[in-house]
């Protein structure tokens, strides 16, 4: 044991990418482990849940905690982490708002069970599903309930901070870790409580080269049906939707830049209370016709409008899920 | 359940019209279910989607979006935004399964406080007959109400 400060990093309904993004930070990598003492990382060393329980409380300095609450234990974890740590950092877009695995807020258990049990992709004739307790001759056994609709970390316990991303950049992880270094060493002080951090506070826009001039969108294209893209105009503007106008910077425009429309990934910008509804104004806002008719045509272009707007932040948004998935 | 349902709808109304129109209702004696509660905006332009996913996600059954005719913006054609707005909001809450018949958008000019009292009284009976929405709250970030939501089912073997 060393008097190092204390560093964990969990993961509860995610894909593990955040953890990757971590360890793409490169070299970076030396300074956390000069600086902090890994506790508690399922995916990086062996580690026990009771490990954690026998820790005094708020003895983790810093915890990354990414993924979204899917099931009991994924809760019970952050609560057990939210008392053992001092600062607990709702990381990446599945702790921040759910992500791609609270895209099954549009479904209900019964739905999404049938999909990964029943479909085409699993052979299962029996229909087994899994159950919360079941009889063993050698006892019973446990495994956790799932969630009927999956929350972000926030909306179990207190989060300290929220890092967006799917994943956060690597050269952001890098920056807030430079950043908890020198509060370590008394040369900086931490942003206020509530912030998010490794970000910057306008839209993915004011990071895309591309040029910008008024917007008048007669259709609604996808973008992999198209033939031919101008590479220096604005993607909106040629009837591509995406996602930039209400989307947090952070990325550096990587999407846009690459010839492939922003899909949200860094989640709400500032002072942004609903991604969709932002995403929705402003799109209504740039199509050119003032007859109900023609709008309705021009909109039949966006033929997923939910799965367009909320594809990485409908756990976080105001509606949270779908009626399907909670209305009984 | 349904014999004592009350509907709860939110109407936003435009300043220069819907709302003088509820207004002239008022002075003229024209009666209209108190179901509806009337927000007052400068203009139907100045509704954010985020507004009516907030009305629904917060226990509203219904909301009502009314602004000036076509063409009668008293900010030129903001009510048009509204209009484009509403249809893509529309298609939207369709797909999180609210029922289109839950959100409306009525025209209604500041001398027409009967139409106005009209139309909400048929929006108030389409919502009755729907039913209750009631939208489970939790807790969010940006602090709205918190309610307890029911334990997961156990899915049967």
């Amino acid at each position: 044991m060393t008097d190092k400060p204390k560093f964990a990093m969990y993961w509860a309904a995610s894909c593990g990418g955040c953890e990757i993004a971590v360890l793409n930070i490169g070299e970076k990598i030396l300074d956390v482990d000069a600086n902090f003492e890994v506790v508690f990382w399922p995916v990086a060393m062996d580690a026990k849940y009771k490990d954690v329980e026998a820790m005094p409380d708020k003895s983790i300095l810093l915890t990354l905690f990414n993924g979204g609450m899917r099931n009991k234990e994924n809760e019970e974890i952050a609560r057990l982490l939210r008392r053992k740590s001092q600062i607990l950092v709702a990381f990446g877009s599945c702790a921040c708002e759910g992500c791609i695995p609270g895209l099954a807020n549009f479904s209900n258990l019964d739905e999404i069970f049938k999909a990964a049990y029943d479909s085409v992709s699993t052979v299962n004739p029996e229909h087994i599903r899994p159950v919360p307790n079941y009889q063993m001759p050698e006892g019973m056994i446990h495994i956790p309930e799932m969630n009927p609709i999956l929350k972000t970390l926030d909306q179990v316990v207190d989060v300290d901070y929220y890092m967006p991303g799917c994943p956060p950049e690597s050269h952001q992880i890098a920056a807030v870790i430079d950043l908890v270094i020198k509060v370590l060493h008394g040369e900086a002080t931490l942003p206020p409580k509530g912030a998010t951090i490794g970000v910057g506070v306008s839209t993915v826009c004011d990071d895309c080269p591309r040029e910008r001039n008024v917007k008048t969108i007669k259709e609604f294209k996808r973008i992999q049906l198209m033939s031919q893209i101008d590479d220096k105009l604005c993607l909106l503007e040629q009837g591509i939707p995406c996602n930039g106008p209400a989307t947090r910077q952070g990325c550096g425009a990587l999407c846009p830049q690459a010839g492939a429309q922003c899909i949200g990934c860094y989640g709400p910008a500032e002072g942004v209370v609903d991604y969709g509804a932002r995403l929705m104004a402003a799109f209504a806002s740039v199509i050119d016709s003032n007859d109900p008719d023609e709008i309705d045509r021009i909109l039949d272009g966006i033929p997923d409008p939910a799965g367009q707007f909320y594809r990485f932040s409908l756990a976080g948004s105001l509606l949270r899920s779908s009626k399907t998935a909670w209305d009984k | 359940m349904a014999e004592n349902f009350e509907p709860v709808i939110i109407g936003f109304t435009c300043n220069w019209c819907s709302y003088r129109a509820a207004d002239l209702a008022g002075t003229a004696r024209v009666k209209y279910p108190a179901n509806i509660r009337l927000i007052r905006m400068m203009c139907s332009g100045r509704l954010d989607p985020a507004f009516v996913l907030k009305a629904f996600a917060n226990g509203a059954d219904g909301v009502m979006i009314s602004g000036c005719h076509p063409g009668e913006c008293h900010y030129l054609e903001q009510n048009y935004k509204a209009l484009r707005r509403y249809l893509l909001l529309r298609r939207t809450l369709t797909q999180m399964g609210i029922e289109p018949g839950r959100l409306k958008l009525v025209w209604a000019s500041a001398a027409e406080g009967v139409r106005l009292a009209e139309e909400i009284t048929k929006m108030v009976e389409e919502v009755r007959a729907l039913g209750p929405l009631h939208w489970p709250m939790l807790k969010a970030k940006n602090g709205h109400p918190v309610e307890v939501e029911a334990e997961a089912e156990e899915v049967k073997a």
